[in-house]
């Protein structure tokens, strides 16, 4: 299985994605710069973490006019895994494949700490292998990650079940101090209507193997993998 | 000629950088200012023929680029230099 990591000018955490999905799962990752126009074979997309074009303007506002976002584009249409990881959520999110935007965060400090994150939905590719309330123990890195959407928006999100992670705290509950950016309803990650783009702000990627303090984040690429196997979608020749 | 934008976030969006600006001048004895909203300045060099032009293409890019639609609005100003268009 072929996963392609989009690497922007400033992405951090590709090389994070990268050895999550090579050398702990033992699949394929491929780089793939910003300005190549063509994903290839590639069976899942991550926009990985970082600060896209130095977060200039705003967070992923650059980055989403890249040559490779094209594609992504048409990738995420045709039904194609693609998961959105902190600055790849915000990219997701002003290129408009996710709704909302991101403000500072509402103290205006840069969180980089273990949060907790509860599973709301399983309907998606990223999340089939982990189970509804399942509390996973994931960091957080990022100074813009309040979520926001519109009061209407916010309303179809919850009403349709497209909220897939909240912040909450080791019990499984939402509350205002297990939100570590003030995010509405402790939103951490969300799906578009035909759940195969899931953006999240926590770090699945960083948190694959207990030597690095939990090993949570790995049920997000086993999902996805066991997605693709399910459904026959590995391009031929792919691992 | 040179263009003016103005990004603001819009009143229904809460400004994080604006309230603790207006909480440090409060707490310097500003009681007279009320709330503060931060946004973004823009100045922009068109090489476009008429103030139409300019203006249409000014908010062209900042409806685009420079704002981001789901929290932020934005005003053009023409900057016409002394003696006419440049």
């Amino acid at each position: 299985m072929t996963f392609a990591v989009v690497v922007f000018p400033g992405s951090n955490c590709d090389h994070d994605a990268e050895y999550a999905i090579q050398h702990v799962l033992g699949h394929t990752a491929r780089f793939v710069w910003h300005k190549e126009t063509s994903l290839a074979d590639a069976d899942v997309v991550v926009l990985p973490g970082g600060f896209s074009h130095g977060d200039y303007l705003r967070t992923g506002a650059i980055a989403r006019f890249s040559p490779i976002m094209a594609d992504v584009r048409r990738f995420a249409e045709s039904g194609g895994p693609v998961l959105g990881i902190c600055n790849g959520f915000q990219v997701l999110l002003e290129c408009g494949l996710l709704p909302g935007a991101m403000l500072r965060n509402r103290d205006l400090l840069f969180h980089c700490e273990m949060v907790h994150l509860r599973v709301e939905r399983v309907d998606t590719p990223f999340t089939r292998a982990a189970s509804v309330g399942q509390v996973l123990r994931v960091p957080v890195a990022h100074g813009e990650g309040n979520y926001y959407a519109p009061p209407e928006v916010i309303d179809e999100l919850e009403a349709d079940g497209r909220v897939v992670f909240r912040y909450v705290d080791a019990s499984g509950a939402v509350t205002g101090e297990a939100n570590p950016n003030g995010s509405i309803n402790g939103i951490a990650g969300i799906t578009n209507v035909a759940r195969n783009v899931v953006g999240l702000m926590p770090h699945p990627e960083r948190a694959c193997q207990e030597v690095v303090g939990s090993a949570d984040g790995r049920v997000i690429f086993e999902s996805v993998v066991g997605s693709l196997a399910e459904r026959g979608a590995v391009h031929a020749g792919s691992r | 000629m040179k263009a003016r934008v103005f990004v603001t976030l819009k009143p229904s969006v809460f400004d994080p950088q604006g309230h603790t600006i207006a909480e440090a001048l409060h707490s310097l004895g500003y009681g007279a200012v009320g709330d503060v909203r931060q946004g973004k300045y823009f100045e922009l060099d068109l090489d476009v023929g008429s103030a139409a032009e300019a203006e249409r293409l000014a908010a062209e890019v900042a409806d685009r680029v420079l704002s981001n639609p789901v929290i932020e609005s934005f005003r053009v100003e023409l900057a016409v230099p002394p003696g006419g268009a440049s």
